[in-house]
């Protein structure tokens, strides 16, 4: 059954069609890949998804229920949690406190005025972060300050902040972009042991085709903001209009 | 003890007993000697020294928390002090129901001010605070004379006429506490020492306190690291399902009310309000303290207070003749020049003094005197133990 | 009708300064992407440079005069000024009698020097630091040049004439037609309007056709890509600090006749011109001469007597008033750029 269903979307910039006529299903329980060259479209679709944009036509669907119109926040509510290609954390806070604000977001809903209450008494809460936070290999890093962290720590960070909120639907936005080999590696083994122990829907856009095959169920591939092709990574490896469209004459590294 | 943990208990019992012996601790010198002017311990600086530090502690909720920057903090101020008088003037002379008015209609102005200023962020923040504070200052002062009494300002006159305990000889009615007044005080002498025990501070220095704690409580509750979270990374709150603004207006209304607060303790203190209590430079100096004793840690604000008004009112006072006597010891040419050097930097300078301050502070110190105090501890604490791991260091600022 | 042309005259000139603060800065906030809470005390170290200059040029010293003698019957003392002495009585006394437009050519040196100090002493520091931070630094320097100018030249305001050719007023009702003496302009505003006028005109034509300009515009626009052309744009910039301070500086020197310089102004200027920056729209130079004159003439309208019996008290919150509306209703403000300024 389609978590995410995509009907029929459009978004005009002036002249610029970003995305035409897009349609997607992003499937329970799978992980669904958005590829395509630079200005196909794939940030705007995002940005669609998580209610930073309102498009000019169409329908997204998340569980039965349109996304559309929706803010940001309320759109998280709803159990979609977005990753993003530069790890936005609190680089201010420590990172236990940066565990503790989405489990209270959960717990409480978009505002709460729990000015009275003591944050060393929520012990709920505390032993949810420790779990999740024992989960990505950080839980000797919980008095840090995030901003003191490495790139790879700040993005296994930001994604145990989305996945202790436990959401229907990951959403993962270059996650390996500018990353050294080593972290882009951690990354991708990180990212698989989610799949396996939380099952967790994911759609991600990604650059990198190590990335893209080594995740991905079923791949979508955007070119001037409309879906060429979609199937398994397997046909998308060998499809002519892909390679013609999207990786250009030559053949890449990655993908043979 | 109450909800703490040791260490802000330890921070709650050091403001307690500072606000309770500021009599003593204010008035080190003996009367008459040569250091007596540096003596705080009278009773109206006493009182604007815990009145400001309920200011500033409020403002750096606001500032020090969420990162934004209000210029306009002093409008809510003198709000609270129209509304106290009014209180005074109609209702009852006792203090309590004034001050309770203050902070609600204080809030209530935050409320629509926060609500409009924050559909902007950053500078245009700052400018909009700025903007409605001027213009409430300029209402105040001209337009609405007849509920502000203009430039005049309102003072409790005998021919008020409260609902309750008004003063029966038709006399000017005082503002008590059920029947005990502000400016009652007992005086203790020991030896050549005169200590003034006021009624009004020590009233005053009780809300200090208690909004010293409830500040605690905000810093440590999952609110307060939500508001930390607005200054952090707001784009992340959204995203993790969070309304940063309606965080940040609480943040506001609970500020603009502790302005309320003190607005309405200084009308309880001396009975009369002006206009220039909401003028810009007000809102200005609310900044300069709590920048100077350090945004955003617990101690900072009141600290800056103190030191603010301090410097106002005791450094301002000093003038060539007093350095001319201190530096008398001195030969004549090397003493001219000395105090040719100083001066400017004291008595009316002192606000010379007080700028390169803030802008030290701002430059070299963003954690204010507090940080400055913390270096210094941690220097002499590594002297001490020189290779223990230091396991306070990573905690942060507080 | 003559009412409202008076009211519109009236406007220019506090309009002009307006716009030459505002001008300034924009350009700090448009090249170096800074916040200047310090610009005020500019205007008024400008507004002092003609204090200054009226001061050096009135340096006397004592001569005897053999030709007159005092009560005693010995040889009068007489108080001769210097530059009478080197450029003869007549001379001299025009010199004198024109200090403040002479404060210019001392000025602008002096505020392109401080403006540099300014940059690179200070400011430099901050790029990278929070607007808040650049505020707050700005703001304390704004107090600490206050104090100093305070300092040095008494708390009191300092009455600066302008020269004796323009102390009157100009009947302007006379030429549009009106009956003498119904709208008169004071020669001296005019003045002020057209120099205004002038310094503007110069930033824009340097802006727009010069290389140096071309440069700075295209810098404004996106920083990096011109770093990336090897063009040292930070050299750029801090001329471009160098320029907005000389700016403020002439505006300073020019309105000292108008309102007395005192070590305060900066601060009443820098509110309004705040106001009028983000009125007109944040980096945005059209803008902020655009909501500089419209402002000043604003206020000037409010000020009208039938006005104010209309609406009390409207004339000292028009601006914020304005303000708030345009910042909610229109949140770039009336020419900003997108982007500019917003997360």
């Amino acid at each position: 059954m389609a978590l995410l269903s995509v009907k029929g979307v459009n978004k005009r910039f002036g002249g610029l069609q970003a995305l035409g006529d897009v349609n997607l299903d992003v499937m329970e329980n799978t992980c669904h890949a958005i590829i395509g060259p630079n200005g196909a479209g794939k940030s705007t679709l995002l940005n669609v998804l998580v209610g930073k944009l309102i498009p000019d036509s169409g329908s997204v669907i998340f569980d039965g229920q349109s996304v559309l119109g929706r803010k940001p926040h309320q759109i998280n509510q709803m159990g979609i949690s977005r990753v993003f290609q530069t790890p936005e954390i609190f680089a201010d806070l420590n990172v236990m406190e940066n565990m503790l604000i989405p489990c209270f977001a959960k717990r409480d809903g978009a505002f709460r005025m729990h000015a009275f209450e003591s944050v060393r008494h929520e012990k709920s809460m505390i032993k949810k972060a420790e779990a999740m936070l024992d989960e990505v290999n950080m839980l000797d890093k919980r008095d840090m300050q995030a901003s003191a962290m490495s790139r790879g720590d700040k993005r296994r960070l930001e994604m145990a902040m989305c996945l202790v909120q436990e959401p229907r639907l990951l959403l993962l936005d270059e996650p390996t972009a500018g990353m050294a080999r080593a972290d882009t590696e951690n990354t991708i083994e990180l990212l698989k042991l989610i799949r396996k122990d939380r099952g967790v829907t994911m759609a991600i856009i990604e650059h990198d085709m190590n990335v893209v095959f080594s995740l991905a169920d079923r791949i979508t591939v955007l070119a001037q903001g409309t879906p060429l092709v979609e199937d398994t990574p397997d046909k998308i490896k060998g499809h002519p209009k892909v390679r013609e469209a999207y990786l250009g004459e030559a053949p890449v590294e990655g993908v043979n | 003890m109450f909800g703490l943990t040791r260490k802000d208990s330890k921070l709650m019992l050091i403001v307690f007993g500072l606000v309770m012996l500021a009599p003593f601790i204010l008035n080190p010198f003996p009367e008459g000697s040569a250091m007596a002017q540096f003596n705080a311990g009278y009773p109206d600086l006493m009182q604007r020294f815990v009145i400001f530090g309920i200011f500033a502690v409020g403002f750096n909720l606001l500032f020090g928390l969420t990162g934004y920057l209000s210029f306009g903090h002093a409008a809510f101020l003198g709000i609270g002090s129209y509304a106290a008088i009014w209180s005074m003037k109609l209702v009852t002379l006792n203090v309590i129901p004034g001050i309770l008015v203050s902070i609600v209609v204080a809030g209530a102005f935050a409320l629509v001010v926060g609500f409009v200023s924050l559909r902007r962020s950053g500078i245009y923040f700052s400018i909009l605070t700025l903007a409605f504070a001027q213009m409430m200052f300029a209402m105040a002062y001209s337009v609405l004379t007849p509920i502000t009494g203009g430039e005049t300002g309102l003072q409790i006159k005998n021919t008020d006429t409260p609902l309750f305990g008004g003063p029966a000889d038709g006399g000017i009615g005082r503002a008590n506490l059920f029947g005990a007044e502000m400016g009652n005080s007992y005086e203790l002498s020991l030896g050549n020492h005169l200590f003034t025990f006021n009624l009004g501070y020590y009233i005053a220095g009780v809300f200090l306190l208690i909004a010293f704690y409830v500040s605690i409580r905000i810093f440590r509750s999952p609110f307060g690291i939500m508001l930390r979270a607005v200054k952090s990374n707001q784009q992340r709150m959204n995203y993790t399902g969070l309304t940063p603004k309606r965080y940040t207006l609480s943040a506001f209304v609970i500020s603009g009310m502790y302005a309320g607060l003190a607005g309405g303790l200084m009308v309880a203190m001396d009975t009369q309000v002006g206009p220039e209590r909401m003028f810009w430079t007000a809102s200005g100096e609310v900044v300069i303290m709590t920048i100077l004793g350090g945004a955003g840690t617990l101690m900072g604000p009141v600290l800056g207070a103190g030191v603010i008004k301090y410097m106002e009112n005791i450094i301002s006072k000093i003038n060539k003749d007093i350095l001319h006597e201190w530096f008398a010891f001195m030969p004549d040419g090397f003493e001219d020049v000395i105090v040719a050097l100083v001066y400017p930097f004291i008595g009316k300078g002192w606000h010379l003094t007080m700028g390169i301050l803030f802008m030290m502070v701002v430059i070299f110190l963003p954690g204010g005197l507090v940080e400055g105090g913390q270096r210094i501890a941690k220097l002499f604490r590594r002297n001490k133990t020189s290779d223990t791991q230091d396991a306070t260091s990573r905690t942060p600022a507080e | 009708m003559d009412q409202i042309i008076v009211q519109v005259l009236n406007g220019l000139d506090k309009g002009s300064a307006y716009a030459l603060i505002a001008l300034g800065l924009t350009i700090i906030f448009g090249t170096l992407g800074v916040v200047n809470f310090a610009h005020g005390a500019l205007f008024m170290m400008g507004a002092f440079c003609a204090v200054i200059t009226s001061k050096i040029l009135s340096v006397s010293h004592q001569v005897v005069d053999p030709t007159r003698s005092d009560f005693l019957g010995n040889p009068m003392q007489v108080d001769t000024f210097y530059v009478q002495d080197w450029f003869g009585m007549a001379a001299g006394q025009t010199i004198m009698d024109w200090a403040v437009p002479i404060a210019i050519l001392f000025a602008i040196p002096v505020m392109i020097f401080v403006g540099f100090a300014m940059e690179r002493g200070l400011i430099k520091h901050f790029y990278k630091r929070p607007h808040a931070d650049q505020i707050l630094v700005t703001f304390g320097l704004a107090l600490v040049i206050g104090e100093i100018i305070k300092y040095f030249f008494g708390a009191n305001p300092i009455q600066t004439p302008a020269p004796p050719a323009f102390t009157g007023s100009l009947d302007f009702g006379m030429i549009l037609g009106y009956e003498a003496q119904t709208i008169m302009y004071p020669y001296w505003r005019l003045v002020y309007f057209f120099f205004s006028a002038f310094i503007i005109a110069g930033v824009f034509a340097f802006l727009q056709f010069t290389t140096f300009g071309m440069v700075v515009r295209a810098g404004m626009a996106d920083r990096e890509t011109v770093g990336l052309l090897g063009i040292d744009i930070d050299k750029r910039f801090t001329f471009m600090f160098g320029l907005a301070a000389a700016v403020a500086g002439v505006a300073g020197v020019m309105y000292a006749p108008i309102v007395a310089p005192n070590y305060f102004m900066g601060m009443d200027f820098l509110v309004l011109s705040f106001v009028v920056v983000v009125v007109g729209g944040m980096g945005s130079l059209p803008g902020a001469v655009a909501a500089g004159f419209l402002l000043g003439v604003l206020e000037s309208f409010a000020s009208m007597p039938a006005v104010i019996d209309l609406l009390p008290g409207i004339n000292q919150i028009i601006i914020y008033l304005v303000a708030i509306i345009i910042l909610l209703t229109r949140p770039r403000g009336l020419m900003g750029r997108k982007g500019v300024m917003e997360e």
